[in-house]
């Protein structure tokens, strides 16, 4: 660390004071106030791109990357000293991305030089939005049965197939994608590819969810041609990566369990509806329970995430622990979502009026439950707890 | 600070569960209970504790101890659980030193307890379950106090040499230090459920010195604020240790026990609860941890972080017990098997000083719902 955490501390909280726009220090309405960043990005508020290309020019959206790659080059000291300065601030996360939470660290982890140089600043001043192709109809839990094929024309690939439940495929510009180059293994054939959305022979098929959204799509491969020099890692050595960014989703993931809005929004909206009691306490005594035993949990595994980071960063965690952050996160996070449910009544279930913001309230409710099936579902983790960590027998 | 132990703080550990494990397995409490032993602890093991400097553990270096934190005497009291040995360390060298420290009683009853010779015992709850009310009456008589009220629940309360009595006084509460042999002070000891002895008090007009008093009169609220906070996150990590000795003895069971020709280990639902279980003792840790160290930075979070440490260790430990025994099958219900064991001492650490429930209303009324 260059110079001591207090000044440190002190130039970071003007910088973001000065530089934050209020309307990006305001709690998100809905999903659509977040920020993707893209070739063709869009914005709720014009703000959000402000504080999107600030950040990212100060490589802030990714601090701990080396700042060769468009990171801010902090240490993990300072990476969380900016991060509790934005959250004294309330700065809403400059840049939502794939690119950040997941294909970053397979890049820096597994990438020539070449392919960090090229990729990783673009990711971090939000200029190129990522895609994760890896499910498959055949392939859900069960991932290493992909089939999308991948063949060798000498100086490129030739890739076909299809996959499915690819979030924002319609939206992205690049994907990164498994597929099999070697048909006689299973994880042994698995090749990692990154191609450009806008290849010929790539379309997508939106897919309508139960929250009336279609944030994901139908992907399919119809001879795209890859150059060869997309491949990450080696060839047949696909599985590696994946597994390896797949720790980094996981984690991502978990973070939802922490809620942005935290307890306290729960409790606001439930005093609202039904009001309290002579003693100031909310007025269902069961709800009132059942909510201040969720904070219970809720606290307690936000000291959870902070060990886990800090454990992280000393290489000191088990290697499948972001199984069980993950775990633990998505379940928390759909019991808060239950009872933000339960505390609204009536109100929570508005689905298009101006008053309910379009609906968010039973929307994010409807979405918390793919939480414990992206990224590897509740089951599989428990799984991967069990064998990995409890070294239980198969 | 990083929320691992550091290393200093995991060679501490490391040492204190070998001595504990080694000086105190289950089956010391176990031979304890089948003697009928009516102390309920062992002497000679509480010197032993202080030979190793640990009865001190919280108590300023200026005045005999090692002056460490609760970071610290949470590493001892966790191995203390995960062996159940029955041991006067959380009311000794958590509650009574944290409650008397920088009071004029420190210099008298600090000494004995760096010695291993001083057994002190809390007097804290009135009825079955703990409130935090103080019913109990002190009033001025002479140049002292007259105490009236009764105290339940006293862990080693027959046999302690100190009592620190939590009693209503004019302006606010107050806390005493008195030695247990104080005339007119009636002990009754009962055995509980998991073979620890707790006493009845019955005050019934004590006369006591007004240098009793513990600070000051009508101020007691701050030392047994302090002891309650230490007394909660110490009961927590004896509760980690329960729960994780009890989760270690099932995982490994399930890779012993065979049933159908293979491991029961084996079996998806169980590995599956078995993996939740795992989740649950890891957040409470990871709690427990954060609590200690806010309490030993002063930290003004650190109140609601116990709160969540207590609750959060109760429930888990409480899964961890339940999956014991069902996971053991029927060898987990006899009384030769040592799950049951846990079970027990589970449950009475989880009443201590305010139960999961108690704890979660305390966490609400602090947000203001
Ligand atoms: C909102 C959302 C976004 C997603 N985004 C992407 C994306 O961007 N890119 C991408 O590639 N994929 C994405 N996915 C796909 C996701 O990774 C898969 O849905 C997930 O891995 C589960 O696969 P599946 O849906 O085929 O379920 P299945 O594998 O068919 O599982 C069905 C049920 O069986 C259980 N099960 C399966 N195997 C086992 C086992 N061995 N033991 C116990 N239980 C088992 C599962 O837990 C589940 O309950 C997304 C999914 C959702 C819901």
């Amino acid at each position: 660390m260059a110079e001591d955490p207090e000044t440190f501390r002190t130039e970071t909280r003007s910088w973001l004071e000065a530089n934050c726009p209020p309307a990006m220090r305001e709690p998100m309405r809905s999903d659509k106030d977040a920020t993707w960043g893209g070739r063709n990005p869009s914005f709720a508020h014009p703000d959000q791109k402000v504080w999107m290309d600030r950040m990212g020019a100060r490589g802030w959206t990714v601090p701990d990357w080396p700042r060769e790659y468009g990171g801010g080059g902090l240490s993990a000291a300072e990476t969380k000293i900016l991060r509790e300065e934005m959250a004294r601030l309330r700065c809403r996360n400059p840049l939502n991305s794939f690119g950040i939470s997941m294909l970053g660290p397979a890049l820096l982890k597994y990438g020539t030089e070449a392919q960090k140089l090229e990729h990783l600043p673009k990711i971090a001043r939000g200029e190129i939005r990522w895609c994760q192709g890896y499910s498959e109809p055949n392939a859900g839990s069960d991932l290493a049965g992909l089939q999308t094929s991948a063949e060798d024309m000498g100086d490129h690939f030739l890739v076909n197939g299809q996959k499915v439940w690819t979030s924002y495929a319609d939206e992205a510009d690049w994907i990164f994608c498994l597929v099999r180059t070697d048909r006689t293994t299973k994880q042994g054939g698995i090749s990692f590819l990154l191609f450009d959305m806008a290849s010929e022979g790539v379309s997508t098929k939106p897919i309508l969810l139960i929250s009336g959204y279609s944030p994901f799509c139908e992907t399919f491969f119809d001879n795209v041609k890859v150059p060869k020099a997309n491949l990450l890692g080696d060839l047949n050595k696909g599985w590696d990566v994946a597994k390896y960014l797949l720790g980094h989703e996981r984690e991502m993931i978990s973070g939802m369990g922490l809620g942005g809005s935290g307890g306290n929004a729960l409790v606001e909206g439930a005093l609202r509806t039904i009001g309290a009691d002579e003693g100031g306490r909310l007025a269902d005594p069961l709800l009132r329970a059942q909510i201040a035993l969720f904070e219970v949990r809720a606290r307690a595994f936000a000291a959870m995430s902070e060990r886990f980071i800090d454990e992280l960063k000393a290489g000191r965690a088990h290697p499948a622990q972001p199984s069980m952050m993950k775990y633990y996160g998505t379940e928390l996070n759909k019991t808060r979502h239950e009872l933000v449910m339960a505390a609204g009544g009536s109100d929570a279930l508005e689905w298009e009026s101006e008053a309910s913001n379009h609906g968010a309230t039973p929307r994010a409710w409807l979405r918390t439950k793919a939480n414990s099936i992206e990224g590897g579902t509740s089951e599989i983790q428990l799984n991967i707890i069990a064998k990995r960590i409890l070294e239980l027998p198969s | 600070m990083p929320l691992y132990l550091t290393d200093e703080q995991a060679m501490l550990r490391d040492t204190a569960r070998d001595f504990v494990a080694e000086h105190a397995p289950v089956s010391h409490m176990r031979a304890l209970r089948d003697a009928g032993d009516s102390t309920g602890f062992s002497r000679g093991l509480w010197r032993q504790f202080a030979e190793l400097g640990l009865t001190g553990i919280l108590i300023p270096e200026a005045q005999g101890g090692l002056g460490l934190g609760h970071v610290e005497a949470g590493v001892v009291l966790e191995e203390i659980g995960r062996n159940l040995s029955p041991s006067p360390f959380l009311a000794t060298a958590v509650g009574a030193v944290e409650a008397l420290k920088g009071s004029a009683h420190a210099d008298r009853w600090f000494p004995g307890i760096v010695a291993g010779e001083t057994v002190a015992a809390l007097a804290i709850d009135e009825g079955a379950k703990h409130n935090g009310r103080i019913a109990m009456r002190a009033e001025r008589s002479g140049n002292g106090f007259r105490l009236s009220g009764t105290k339940q629940f006293v862990a080693h309360g027959h046999v302690a040499d100190l009592l620190i009595v939590a009693a209503r006084t004019e302006g606010g509460t107050t806390l005493f230090a008195l030695p247990r042999d104080t005339a007119g002070l009636t002990v009754t000891p009962e055995r509980l459920a998991d073979a620890g002895i707790a006493a009845r008090l019955t005050f019934d007009g004590v006369e006591v010195d007004a240098d009793a008093v513990i600070g000051e009169v009508d101020r007691g609220d701050a030392p047994l604020a302090r002891m309650l906070a230490g007394g909660r996150v110490g009961a927590s990590a004896e509760l980690l240790g329960v729960g994780g000795g009890a989760m270690d003895r099932t995982v490994s069971y399930l890779k012993e026990r065979k049933q159908f020709g293979q491991p029961i280990g084996s079996f998806q639902a169980l590995q599956h609860r078995a993996a939740h279980l795992y989740s649950e003792m890891e957040v409470a840790r990871a709690a427990v941890l954060k609590a200690q160290q806010l309490l030993d930075a002063g930290d003004p979070g650190a109140t609601d972080a116990v709160s969540v440490a207590k609750a959060m260790t109760s429930l888990a430990t409480t899964l961890a017990v339940q999956e014991g025994i069902q996971m053991h099958g029927g060898i987990g219900m006899t009384d030769e098997y040592d799950i049951g064991f846990y079970m027990k001492r589970a449950r009475v650490l989880a009443e201590l000083f305010g139960d999961a429930n108690f704890h979660a209303d305390a966490l609400a009324r602090a947000a203001g719902y």
